[in-house]
C-alpha cells in the first residue's frame, strides 16, 4: 500500500510542479519579462555573449543553428578527452593513470551525447579532476545542448524564428540547469550525499578487512546527473550506492528530478503555440504510457521470482537495495528509461523480464518524456505523422498547428524515425553474429539477446543504462556503441532542426471547418496508436526473442 | 561567417562554460557544504577511539558469528532466468542454516545492488539475535532493545520497510560487550 502511495505522490508532484517550471522555460526562451530573482543575469549573459563574439541574433536557417552546435560540441569533447587520456596527478589522490584510448573515446562521446553509458568503474579509474573537469562539465553542456534543441524545434513548430544556439545554450545553463542543480545538490547534501574534495578514504573495517569509501564532490554531480537526464554515476553502482542515493526520500526526489524538466518542456510547448489544451493532452498521453509501464514493472518486481519459491517469498530483491525495495526500484527503472536519464538504483539485469520488456519499450519509443529537449521534439514528429495519416484517412489536407503538412515534412519525419532502428538493430545483429565471446553475454538464453539489444538501444536513444552483467569494456563494444551514440544524437538533431525550420517557413492558415483539430481526446488516442505502431513495431521481433521469450520460459 | 571565426567562438564558449560548470559553481558549493552539513559533506564517517572505522551510510562485509551479518554482495546482475541465481540462493540458504537460521529472510539470500547496502530487514536481524546472544553472552532482551535503537524506517523517510543499520548495530554491540567485560558504562 505504502509503495503505491509513494509512487503516486512522486508522479503527482511532477504534474503539480511542471506548469511552474514550464512557464519559467517559456519566459526565458521567448524573451518575456522575467521575475526579479533572475533578471540580474541579463547584463552578465549579454556581456558573456559579446565576449564569445556572438551578437545573439536568431539563426536564419536550420544550418545557422546546427553549425555552432556541432562546432561547440566537438570542442567540448577536447578538454574531456584530454583529461581522460592524461589524468594528471593534480586532484587525483589515488594516482589513476590515463584511460586506454578506446575507453577514453567511448566515455567522452557517451557523456557528450547526454547518454552517460559507462564501460568503466569510475571509482577505480577516475580521479576527482576527471570527474569534475570531464564528466560534470559534459553533463552540464550536453543537457544544455539538448534543451536548446528542444526549444529551437518548439519555436519552429510555433512559427517563430529558430533562435541562436550560443544564447540558448548559455541561458539553459544559467536560468535552468545550474540554479536547479545547485538547489537539488544542497538538498541531497543535507540528506547525506558527500560534497568534498577530500580524497576517497581507505579504512579498516570492524573485522579487519580494508574498504574504500568513494567520497568526493558527489552532491552537485548527482544533481545534474538526474536533472539533466544524464545518468552517469560518480561510482559504478550509480544511484544504488548510498553515497549517491542514501535514503528513501532522496530516491523519491531523484525520481521526480528525472521527470521534471522534460515534463516542463512539454508544458512550455503549449505556451509557445498558445494552446495549453494541446500540451495538456500530450502530457496525459505521455503520462499514461509512463504509468502503464510503471504499474507493469512494479507489479512484476513485487511478485518476485517463481523459480526461487523454495527459499524466498515476496518481491525480487536480487540486485536491489533494501531501502528502496522491489517496487520502487521497478518504478525508477521505468522512469530512467522513459526519460533517457539512464541512472539506475538497482540492477536492471536482475529485474523481472516484464520490467526489462517495459524498459526496452521505452528505449525504442523515446517519447515517454524522452531525452532532455529531444523528447518533446520526437513527440512532435509522431504528432506530425499522426496528422498526416489521419488526414489521408478522412481525405482532408493535413494541417498541424495552423501549417500545412506536406511532402518534405513527412520525409524528414520518416527519416528521423528510421535512424533509431538502424543504429540499434544492425549493430546488435552484427554483435550477436560474432558469438557470445565477442558479445560478452553473462546471462544465458534469451536474456543474453536482451543484453546486447539493450546496450545498443540505450546508446542510440542516448539513455545510458544497461544490463550490466554484459562484458562491455572491450574495444568492440567501445567502438561500436560510439557509432550508435553519435548517430543516435546528431543525425536526429540535424533532421529535427531542418524539419522545424521547414514548418516555420510555411504560411500560417486560419482554421477552417475542414481543419482536423489536433487538441482533442480522439486525436490524442490516434496519436497513441501511431506511436505504438510506428515506434515499437519495428522492434517487435527483438522484443519477442528477448524479454517476451524469457517471460514465457520463466512461466513454463 | 568564416569557419575560423566560428571556431574561435566555439573555443571561447568552451572555455567559458568549462570555468562556469566546473569551477565557478562547484567551489562555492564545496564551501557551503562545510558550513551547512560538514558531517555529510565529508562522507558521514564513524569514528571509534579516534580512528575512522566506517561510514554511517556504507555497509561493511561481516562474516564472523559474533557480528550481525549483512546482505550478500558480488553478483547483482544474475538474471531471473539464470540457473546460477538458483544455485547461489541455495548456497546462501544452506550457509544460513549452518548459522542456525532455518528459513532466512529474503534479503539475506539476494544480492544487494551496490554491494554496500547498509541495511537488513528487521526480520533478518531478529533471526540472528539468538546467535549473537550466545556468542556475546548477552541477554536476548538487551539485544532486542539495541535493535529497536538502530531501526530505520518509512517514518523517517529512510527506507520503505523497517530496517536495521548493520554497522551501527555492530558498533553498539562492541560497545555493549566491552562494557560487559569491564563493567563500565560505555559512552
Amino acid at each position: 500500500m505504502l509503495l503505491w502511495l509513494l509512487a503516486a505522490v512522486t508522479l503527482a508532484a511532477v504534474v503539480l510542479t511542471a506548469p511552474a517550471l514550464g512557464r519559467h522555460l517559456f519566459e526565458v526562451f521567448d524573451d518575456r519579462p522575467q521575475p526579479a530573482w533572475d533578471r540580474w543575469l541579463n547584463p552578465i549573459e549579454a556581456a558573456l555573449l559579446r565576449w564569445i563574439g556572438d551578437a545573439g541574433r536568431s539563426a536564419e536557417s536550420a544550418s545557422g543553428y546546427l553549425a555552432p552546435l556541432l562546432i561547440s560540441n566537438a570542442l567540448f569533447a577536447l578538454p574531456a578527452l584530454a583529461l581522460l587520456l592524461l589524468q594528471p596527478l593534480w586532484l587525483n589522490p589515488l594516482g589513476f593513470g590515463g584511460l586506454r584510448w578506446d575507453l577514453a573515446m567511448h566515455t567522452t562521446i557517451s557523456f557528450l551525447t547526454n547518454t552517460d553509458q559507462q564501460h568503466l568503474v569510475p571509482e577505480q579509474s577516475l580521479g576527482t579532476l576527471a570527474q569534475l573537469g570531464a564528466m560534470q562539465f559534459l553533463m552540464f553542456v550536453s543537457a544544455g545542448t539538448g534543451l536548446a534543441v528542444g526549444i529551437a524545434v518548439i519555436r519552429g513548430f510555433s512559427g517563430r524564428p529558430i533562435g541562436n544556439f550560443h544564447r540558448d545554450l548559455l541561458r539553459s545553463l544559467t536560468r535552468v540547469l545550474i540554479p536547479a542543480s545547485l538547489l537539488l545538490a544542497l538538498f541531497l547534501l543535507v540528506c547525506g550525499v558527500p560534497m568534498t574534495l577530500a580524497p576517497p578514504l581507505q579504512i579498516t573495517t570492524l573485522e579487519g578487512a580494508s574498504q574504500l569509501l568513494p567520497r568526493g564532490p558527489i552532491a552537485l554531480f548527482e544533481a545534474i546527473k538526474q536533472l539533466g537526464e544524464n545518468g552517469g554515476g560518480f561510482v559504478s553502482a550509480n544511484s544504488a550506492h548510498p553515497y549517491e542515493n542514501p535514503t528513501l526520500l532522496t530516491n523519491l526526489v531523484s525520481t521526480w528530478a528525472m521527470l521534471i524538466i522534460p515534463a516542463a518542456t512539454l508544458d512550455a510547448f503549449g505556451r509557445f503555440v498558445g494552446n495549453r489544451r494541446q500540451s495538456n493532452l500530450l502530457l496525459v498521453l505521455v503520462f499514461a504510457l509512463l504509468v502503464i509501464g510503471a504499474v507493469v514493472a512494479m507489479a512484476a518486481e513485487q511478485a518476485g521470482k517463481p523459480v526461487l519459491d523454495r527459499w524466498i517469498s515476496g518481491g525480487n530483491l536480487q540486485g536491489k537495495e533494501l531501502r528502496f525495495g522491489a517496487g520502487l526500484t521497478g518504478l525508477w527503472s521505468v522512469v530512467t528509461t522513459g526519460t533517457m536519464t539512464g541512472a539506475v538504483n538497482g540492477a536492471i539485469d536482475a529485474a523481472m523480464p516484464l520490467t526489462i520488456l517495459t524498459t526496452l519499450f521505452n528505449l525504442f519509443l523515446q517519447v515517454v518524456f524522452g531525452g532532455q529537449g529531444t523528447g518533446i521534439a520526437y513527440l512532435l514528429v509522431f504528432l506530425l505523422l499522426a496528422v498526416f495519416l489521419t488526414g489521408l484517412m478522412v481525405g482532408r489536407t493535413p494541417e498541424f498547428l495552423g501549417r500545412k503538412v506536406e511532402k518534405p515534412q513527412v520525409v524528414w519525419a520518416s527519416l528521423i524515425l528510421l535512424i533509431h532502428p538502424i543504429f540499434v538493430l544492425i549493430p546488435a545483429a552484427l554483435t550477436l553474429a560474432g558469438g557470445a565471446t565477442l558479445a560478452g553475454i553473462s546471462n544465458p538464453g534469451s536474456h543474453g539477446i536482451s543484453q546486447v539489444v539493450y546496450e545498443y538501444a540505450s546508446a542510440a536513444a542516448n539513455n545510458g543504462s544497461g544490463l550490466e552483467g554484459l562484458g562491455d569494456g572491450t574495444p568492440w563494444w567501445n567502438l561500436s556503441t560510439s557509432l550508435s551514440l553519435l548517430g543516435g544524437r546528431y543525425l536526429p538533431i540535424a533532421a529535427l532542426l531542418a524539419l522545424a525550420d521547414g514548418v516555420r517557413r510555411k504560411p500560417a492558415l486560419e482554421p477552417s471547418p475542414g481543419t482536423l483539430r489536433t487538441d482533442t481526446g480522439l486525436f490524442t488516442g490516434v496519436t497513441a496508436v501511431v506511436l505504438v505502431i510506428l515506434g515499437a513495431l519495428t522492434f517487435f521481433p527483438v522484443l519477442a526473442l528477448g524479454p517476451i521469450a524469457e517471460v514465457l520460459t520463466l512461466a513454463s | 561567417m568564416s569557419f575560423t571565426a566560428q571556431l574561435l567562438r566555439g573555443v571561447r564558449l568552451t572555455l567559458l562554460l568549462w570555468l562556469l560548470t566546473v569551477v565557478v559553481i562547484t567551489l562555492p558549493l564545496l564551501g557551503l557544504a562545510r558550513l551547512v552539513a560538514p558531517d555529510a559533506a565529508s562522507g558521514s564517517l564513524l569514528q571509534r577511539d579516534g580512528a575512522v572505522v566506517g561510514a554511517r551510510l556504507i555497509g561493511q562485509p561481516f562474516s564472523t558469528a559474533r557480528y550481525l551479518q549483512g546482505r550478500p554482495a558480488g553478483a547483482p546482475n544474475l538474471a531471473a532466468s539464470n540457473p546460477e541465481l538458483t544455485k547461489r540462493v541455495a548456497t546462501a540458504a544452506s550457509r544460513w542454516q549452518s548459522l542456525g537460521v532455518t528459513s532466512p529472510a529474503p534479503d539475506l539470500l539476494q544480492d544487494s545492488a551496490s554491494g554496500v547496502d547498509p541495511h537488513i530487514s528487521l526480520a533478518a536481524a531478529r533471526q540472528q539475535l539468538p546467535r549473537l546472544a550466545r556468542e556475546r553472552q548477552l541477554p536476548l532482551v538487551q539485544l532486542e532493545r539495541l535493535l529497536r535503537l538502530h531501526q530505520e524506517g518509512p517514518l523517517g523517510l529512510q527506507s520503505i520497510e523497517p530496517v536495521v543499520n548493520v554497522l551501527g548495530f555492530n558498533l553498539a554491540l562492541d560497545g555493549l560487550s566491552a562494557g560487559a567485560v569491564t563493567g563500565q558504562p560505555v559512552p
